[in-house]
């Protein structure tokens, strides 16, 4: 049994959504139910001087996020008709049969992850696309990023060849969740919190 | 033990019995489509095929692999082949060729003839048959040609549909065997830099290999977005594997764009149109500091300074004469530009220090600088800096300009439109002004071939374009035009939606998508490859391949043998894939084994990429370019021979826009509004999916400081406008672009309201029809408005 995790890297992902339409094309997915979503981080403040000139100091980056099929995945202990559950491979899935979309994973859950579909009344969401592995294949998403900023595979591996971060700001502490994937950060990460940077496209992001 | 790839290890990883196996719930029938239909024996009923992507001119061209069940597109994945080298990338589609699902099986697309029923442009249309369709055109040119002649048939530019064999080239033959028609040059994309490029090098081929990218040690992304609009497929990721290789790279932009996040390491905020200014003022530091490679300017161009000018011209002013204000009294200097461009005089000094010092080093710039109003000085600024910084003809440098690939490059169109027996050319961006006054025109609006012209359009067959109304400035006074039906007396246009320039014809044409025909493409600007698109899918209601309905036209003309030459689409596809292996790729496959082999795509690696002016840097003498002087014309006697010198200087300068931030027009109208590429769309393709609609949503960009001064909030619907027009959109309050800047991303669909007016989200309606002074090409970012709450 293996567990498999993304590999995600904030420098290299310009925030074109690929992966987000790739996903909803591999899933048949309506406008709104988003397996996997583009956040825009950004803060700054601008400057301006008496030479009408302006210069900002800025930091804005893209966390591209799917479901981190957490070892301690809060939106199972949340389900109260276990119809969210981990499979034999550490995949966290929805059972159909089980679900009555009361969207208490989707509170629980510090990425977003589980999705509300209103006309099925359930909740969806990624399951690394486990018919591909079963198939050899990547899930969708990682072959589709343009700027090959995603790669995937067994954990431990993917630890090993990038580290173990688990948290990017503004994101929460991903060890607390047993997070499984495995982040890069962006540059202007460093910066991010001083200037306040936040989620600047919410209505992008957001399910429904 | 066999060593196992990373393939077989996901595969041998997964714990089959957790795994429910079965095959992923299709939905084929959620589009309405019939699963069953009858279909061409060749049409793959089940499976994987590869092919190429996109139909339309967007930057790039990849590879698509696209599932078939029963007749019916169920999913689109990419290029997966297992190597992925810098010689020769996988070519993975973006966002807009992976939502082609939701194009293909649009609710909207058209599916047979319509015949205009109400006034030009309100948009009612009844039903007739392709018999009567084409009886009617075949009249209506038969008509127009008695008439008035073949230069009142106009066949305008349009890149919606843009296979070798699709799209706007089957017309141009047709319309070239009825007796040609007012032919254009030049386009909406390139117009000042592929003119203004040769003024300089004497070609527009002055560009490297990408691979010679990762030679590089300082790029600076000047206005130039591959993130957004690719410019050649993976040339943001060749970005990140220069950065890799230990590049710098700053980019330099009113927006920071994705481009600017993923691939920069700075940004730098300029104002729209003054690109020049700080590229003089650039100059001026590495002049004043000694950091211009003196011996190269010596030996390879002429115009840098007093000992270097064109014989006979030894008085006129040089670039260094320029640059230091010897002159005009205006020294170039930062401060100086700073004020303009909004940069800080320290951080151009900075720039003009590393560009002038780390070696070697590239000035790329983009396209949206050169569609201004003197949109040819960035171009010719550019050229010269990399020129006076020894940047040419050596891997890691960049000529700068249009930069063109050397050994070869795309073709754009291979497929034989034929000679137009019509001699008249008019720049592509003109095309209202021929309508207007077609027999006043001369050469100073660009008009070539001929002295005059006999006649002003009267026929317009638009195909795959939507210039007619939303891709051109100033919508409102296009549609005035348009709608007179004593100017142009017949309209027709072929797509596959009812787009707003359809809303104008006469007669509208539903053309088939790339998946219901046959066609084939080469890399776009960079590519070393050439695809094939087979047909895959049966053609929606009684759609027709843009091949097809010309062949249907020419037989009601009496054209069909020498307009089809005996060949279907599939025909035509065959005999242009021979032709490349002719022209371009010897290796190429036989077309039947290419396609039993289902890859879709012939690719040539690139290991040692090509340098545009090896030779010329090697020995100038022997390898002189094609310009008058044989060397890099920093100072162009062609230019100073056309004696325009305030719009027209024979060295780069900075001159003030016609709407400017530092005109009166301010005073109205005091932000400036840019129309980028948008990554929802290819310019006006897939506006109308809602994949990428809601990924993406039209918007009007606007700076934190401007919004707050505005009483503006993030997500407000909001109104810019000036004294052409009006539009309502909603706002993005962003840090992201400069203060008193807006971007209103272009190719939004205008619709017209009662009143008249296109009062939607199109860009274009903010815009002038002015064009730029040498190439007479668009400045369609050139636009002055104010935002206000709606």
């Amino acid at each position: 049994m293996a567990k498999f995790g993304f590999y995600f890297d904030a420098s290299a992902c310009s925030g074109c959504k690929t992966c987000q339409i790739a996903c909803q094309d591999k899933n048949d997915l309506p406008v709104g139910i988003r397996f996997r979503r583009i956040y825009e981080i950004c803060g700054a403040t601008w400057r301006q001087d008496d030479q009408n000139t302006w210069v900002p100091e800025i930091a804005a980056y893209n966390i591209s996020v799917a479901c981190n099929h957490c070892e301690d995945a809060p939106c199972v202990k949340a389900c109260p008709t276990q119809a969210m559950y981990k499979d034999d491979n550490g995949i966290v899935a929805v059972d159909p049969k089980k679900c009555i979309g009361c969207r208490y994973c989707e509170w629980a859950c510090p990425y977003g992850a589980p999705q509300y579909n209103k006309k099925l009344g359930i909740m969806q969401k990624c399951d690394l696309c486990r018919d591909y592995l079963a198939d050899g294949k990547v899930p969708v998403c990682v072959s589709s990023c343009p700027m090959r900023a995603l790669d995937f595979g067994p954990l431990d591996e993917l630890q090993k060849r990038y580290g173990n971060q688990t948290t990017l700001y503004p994101l929460p502490d991903g060890d607390l969740v047993g997070a499984g994937w495995v982040i890069k950060s962006h540059p202007a990460e460093t910066k991010a919190k001083e200037l306040s940077a936040r989620i600047i496209n919410p209505e992008e992001v957001k399910n429904g | 033990m066999a060593r196992q790839n990373r393939r077989d290890f996901i595969r041998n990883s997964v714990v089959a019995g957790g795994i429910a196996l079965s095959a992923p719930v299709w939905i084929e029938k959620a589009f309405g489509i019939e699963a069953g239909m009858a279909v061409a024996s060749h049409i793959p009923r089940d499976g994987w095929v590869n092919l190429g992507c996109p139909a339309h001119n967007c930057g790039g061209r990849c590879l698509l692999k696209v599932l078939v069940r029963d007749g019916v597109i169920t999913r689109i994945e990419t290029d997966s082949r297992e190597k992925d080298t810098a010689a020769d990338p996988q070519l993975r589609a973006c966002l807009r060729g992976r939502s082609y699902r939701k194009r293909q099986y649009h609710p909207d697309r058209l599916q047979y003839p319509l015949l205009r029923t109400g006034r030009r442009g309100e948009g009612q249309f009844k039903r007739i048959s392709w018999d009567e369709a084409y009886d009617l055109m075949a009249s209506k040119m038969l008509e127009i040609k008695e008439q008035y002649g073949n230069e009142a048939f106009h066949v305008p530019y349009g890149t919606g549909s843009y296979s070798h064999l699709n799209g706007r080239w089957p017309a141009a033959r047709l319309i070239n065997l009825f007796g040609g028609s007012l032919d254009y040059y030049n386009s909406y994309s390139w117009a000042a830099i592929s003119k203004a490029t040769p003024t300089v090098y004497g070609t527009g081929v002055c560009g490297n290999q990408r691979q010679d990218w990762l030679n590089s040690k300082y790029i600076l992304m000047w206005g130039w977005n591959p993130a957004e609009m690719r410019d050649g497929t993976n040339s943001e990721y060749f970005l990140k594997l220069a950065r890799q290789n230990g590049a710098r790279v700053v980019c330099i932009d009113p927006r920071m764009t994705l481009s600017a996040v993923a691939l920069a390491d700075e940004w730098i905020p300029i104002r729209p149109g003054t690109d020049t200014a700080m590229m003089s003022a650039m100059a001026y530091i590495m002049i004043r500091e000694g950091l211009v490679d003196r011996e190269f300017i010596q030996t390879h161009c002429i115009g840098f300074d007093k000992t270097q000018m064109p014989k006979g011209l030894e008085n006129e002013e040089s670039y260094t004469d320029y640059i230091l204000g010897n002159r005009d009294g205006i020294p170039k200097t930062p401060v100086w530009a700073a004020k303009i461009t909004g940069v800080p005089a320290a951080t151009i000094t900075r720039i003009a220090r590393e560009f002038g010092t780390i070696k070697p080093a590239m000035l790329y710039q983009g396209y949206g600088m050169q569609r201004r109003a003197y949109g040819e000085q960035p171009v010719r600024g550019g050229c010269v800096l990399a020129s006076i910084t020894g940047n040419i003809g050596i891997p890691g440098g960049w000529a700068s300009g249009i930069a063109l690939q050397p050994g070869g490059g795309p073709f754009w169109s291979i497929f034989p439109t034929g000679i137009n027996p019509v001699k008249a050319k008019i720049p592509v961006f003109l095309w209202t002004e021929a309508i207007l006054r077609g027999p006043e025109l001369t050469e100073k609006e660009g008009l070539i071939g001929v002295d005059k012209l006999s006649t002003g359009l009267k026929f317009i067959w638009a195909v795959a374009s939507n210039i007619l109304i939303n891709q051109h400035s100033n919508t409102n006074r296009t549609a005035e035009i348009l709608r007179n039906e004593d100017l142009v007396k017949f309209i027709v246009v072929q797509d596959q939606f009812l787009t707003s320039s359809a809303m104008f014809a006469d007669l509208v044409l539903p053309a088939c998508t790339h998946f219901e025909t046959w066609g084939l493409e080469d890399g776009w600007k960079y590519g070393e490859e050439v695809f094939v698109m087979p047909q895959i899918v049966e053609p929606y209601g009684e759609s027709q391949s843009d091949f097809a309905i010309c062949a249907g036209l020419a037989k009601k003309l009496g054209l069909a043998e020498a307009f089809t030459e005996q060949l279907d689409e599939r025909g035509w596809t065959k005999r242009l894939w021979d032709e490349f292996r002719q022209l371009r790729f010897p290796e190429l496959p036989d077309f039947e084994e290419f396609l039993k082999s289902n890859q879709g795509v012939y690719t040539v690696p690139v290991e040692h990429p090509e340098i545009s002016f090896a030779d010329f840097r090697r020995d100038p003498e022997k390898h002189p370019l094609k310009t008058p002087s044989g060397k890099i014309e920093i100072f162009s006697e062609q230019l100073f021979r056309m004696d325009q010198p305030v719009e027209i200087p024979p060295i780069p300068k900075y001159i003030q826009e016609w709407e400017s931030p530092f005109g009166p027009e301010a005073d109205s109208y005091p932000l400036q509004a840019i129309g980028p590429h948008y990554m929802s769309r290819v310019h006006s393709t897939h506006d109308n999916i809602d994949w990428l609609q809601s990924a993406f949503p039209q918007r009007l960009f606007i700076n934190s400081v401007d919004a707050e001064a505005r009483g503006i909030e993030d997500g407000d619907e909001v109104t810019a406008f000036n004294h052409r027009g009006q539009i309502h959109l909603p706002c993005r309050v962003t840090p992201r672009i400069m203060p008193g800047v807006v971007s209103i991303p272009q190719g939004s669909w205008s619709h017209f309201g009662k009143d008249g007016l296109d009062e939607q989200k199109n860009v274009n309606t903010l815009v002038s029809e002015r064009w730029t002074p040498l190439a007479f090409g668009n400045a369609q970012h050139t636009i002055m408005v104010e935002v206000k709450k709606r």
